[in-house]
């Protein structure tokens, strides 16, 4: 702020970023009132991605708006697949197997490793490192090859069904996946040692971008912004679903507020996330993955219902009015990047230009979901 | 982490006395592993800021806002109501012609807290025909776009929002997609 408030000239001009540059992966486009570097305001314009699920929601039966669940965060499509199936499950009252739900947190934990590693890849190119990424995606191809053996795609995962899994894992899921633990322990000191101890790293993030405590609870901002701002929030904790209490994992908080506190929550992320896939094979239960007789025609009884899981960008909740049809009367997605994008403007003003940019890296932001 | 046990419960508890204080319409508790939410709150919208503003003294952060078109809630109720009274003769409900006109929407505000398990739900009802209710970008900066998106899905005027320009629709959109009789 001081550096701004020392070199402000009162010419300002304004600079449009975006809607297709690539630090602000996906269409986001920002417009930016600029005074010389330094940033006077910031308003991010979405929509470009727009394709209203809500609505859709409204036009199909509950099972048909599965697949738009894995269109939302296309890194971490089995949290919104989780928040979906849990939401319902809870309004119908549908019990599912407990081996359903370690698989449910198995996939559901590799994913968010896959979705951390694309972001630190993301991230790292975004402040000029170019080889971290190819590091970060040759990881990264090995769960995917894990969920694909599994959930039959790549990407957009649509594995969860109402009451359990669509199917049970293969004989190789369990060998490749402590296989793949070894393998991701081994490569995070690498890590540490290649990025984050890196000088060029550190005097990027560290400072930078500050987003308080305060500012957190007012935009309402989750997940790793605010533990890195020193809020132990957690939803696998707080509000704890699934098997999630079965597990021992700690959750990572960095109190410095700025992005290197981000980062280095994301990086402990990884471990944790490692920590509870491990337990859940060892404890992984035999038995069906499937209820038995979820009804076909859900319809569940009238009311409003809220679910919140713990994607990887923070408190993902979904909210569902049922008048008692097998239509939702109303759906509504309350995702974690639209709340943590939303403090950007107030937060970068009196920003440099480049730390904007490694700021807004910082934030993980996934565009599809925001818009919607 | 979440604090639990006898200060949660105290905590809860000074929270209902919090709001009550504030004299809301209804005040519901619900069970939360059923529904989602720990308190079911209904204002009037002239109560909406000032409540709001006892959550945000209260340490609560927001999670979003939304709405609800309930087009046809009160034709349905008339329905059900002649149902039960005319057992014998099986006479058509008395609509109006003004029928649709005392249809509500409902926005919707989600409340949490970072240090305890405690999710407000407060509802504020509006006309359907003039739906407007006060800002509360006052108290908390993060209505902003929530708000923003209320007005684009539903045309709910938040009186006192600094820019209600549309958010996630074009930015000549004139219509609002989430109502009942959108496209009819």
């Amino acid at each position: 702020m001081s550096a701004f408030a020392q070199t402000q000239t009162g010419e300002t001009f304004v600079l449009n970023l975006g809607p297709q540059h690539p630090a602000t992966h996906g269409v986001l486009r920002v417009k930016l009132v600029m005074d010389g570097e330094y940033i006077v305001e910031a308003d991010p314009v979405l929509g470009y991605a727009h394709r209203m699920h809500e609505k859709m929601g409204e036009n199909r039966s509950w099972h048909q708006f599965l697949p738009n669940t894995g269109r939302m965060d296309y890194l971490h499509a089995l949290a919104y697949n989780q928040a979906y199936v849990s939401l319902v499950e809870r309004a119908a009252g549908i019990e599912v197997p407990e081996r359903a739900e370690y698989i449910r947190v198995i996939t559901s934990e590799l994913n968010r490793i896959s979705s951390h590693l694309v972001w630190f890849g993301a991230f790292v190119l975004d402040l000029g490192g170019f080889s971290p990424l190819l590091y970060a995606f040759d990881d990264r191809e090995v769960i995917l090859d894990l969920l694909e053996s599994v959930t039959g795609s790549r990407l957009t995962y649509c594995y969860f069904r109402f009451g359990g899994v669509y199917n049970d894992i293969d004989k190789n899921f369990v060998p490749g996946t402590r296989a793949f633990i070894a393998r991701m322990r081994e490569r995070m000191p690498m890590y540490h040692a290649l990025v984050s101890k890196n000088i060029i790293l550190m005097k990027r993030l560290q400072d930078v971008g500050p987003v308080s405590a305060d500012m957190c609870r007012k935009y309402g901002a989750t997940g790793p912004v605010a533990r890195g701002s020193g809020i132990d929030f957690d939803v696998r904790k707080h509000e704890p679903y699934s098997v999630y209490p079965e597990f021992d994992f700690d959750i990572p908080v960095y109190y410095e507020c700025d992005s290197m506190a981000r980062y280095m929550v994301r990086m402990d992320e990884i471990e944790q996330s490692l920590r509870i896939i491990e337990q859940a094979l060892n404890k992984l239960p035999e038995g069906p993955v499937m209820a038995p007789k979820v009804p076909k025609n859900i319809k569940p009884p009238k009311g409003d219902y809220y679910h919140a899981v713990e994607a990887a960008r923070g408190s993902l909740g979904m909210r569902a009015v049922s008048d008692g049809s097998a239509t939702p009367y109303r759906l509504k997605l309350r995702t974690p990047s639209f709340s943590n994008l939303m403090l950007f403007g107030e937060a970068c003003r009196g920003m440099l230009l480049p730390d904007a940019l490694a700021f807004m890296g910082s934030l993980d932001l996934v565009i599809p979901e925001i818009d919607r | 982490m979440a604090q639990g046990g006898g200060w949660l419960i105290m905590k809860r508890e000074e929270i209902r006395r919090a709001l009550k204080a504030v004299s809301p319409v209804s005040m519901v508790d619900t069970e939360h592993p059923k529904k989602g939410f720990h308190l079911d709150v209904t204002v009037t919208p002239g109560r909406l800021v000032q409540t709001v503003g006892v959550l945000d003294q209260e340490g609560f952060f927001i999670e979003t806002i939304t709405g609800v078109d309930w087009l046809g809630e009160k034709a349905t109720l008339r329905k059900d109501a002649a149902a039960t009274k005319d057992t014998g003769e099986a006479t058509a409900p008395e609509v109006g012609p003004k029928a649709q006109d005392d249809d509500v929407l409902e926005v919707v505000y989600d409340f949490n807290r970072f240090d305890a398990l405690c999710r407000v739900v407060l509802r504020v009802r509006t006309p359907r025909h003039k739906p407007e209710v006060p800002s509360i970008t006052g108290v908390y900066q993060g209505a902003l776009w929530h708000e923003r998106e209320a007005h684009d899905f539903f045309g709910i005027n938040f009186a006192g929002h600094p820019g209600l320009t549309p958010l996630l629709l074009p930015e000549d959109a004139d219509f609002h997609p989430l109502l009942k009789d959108f496209n009819k």
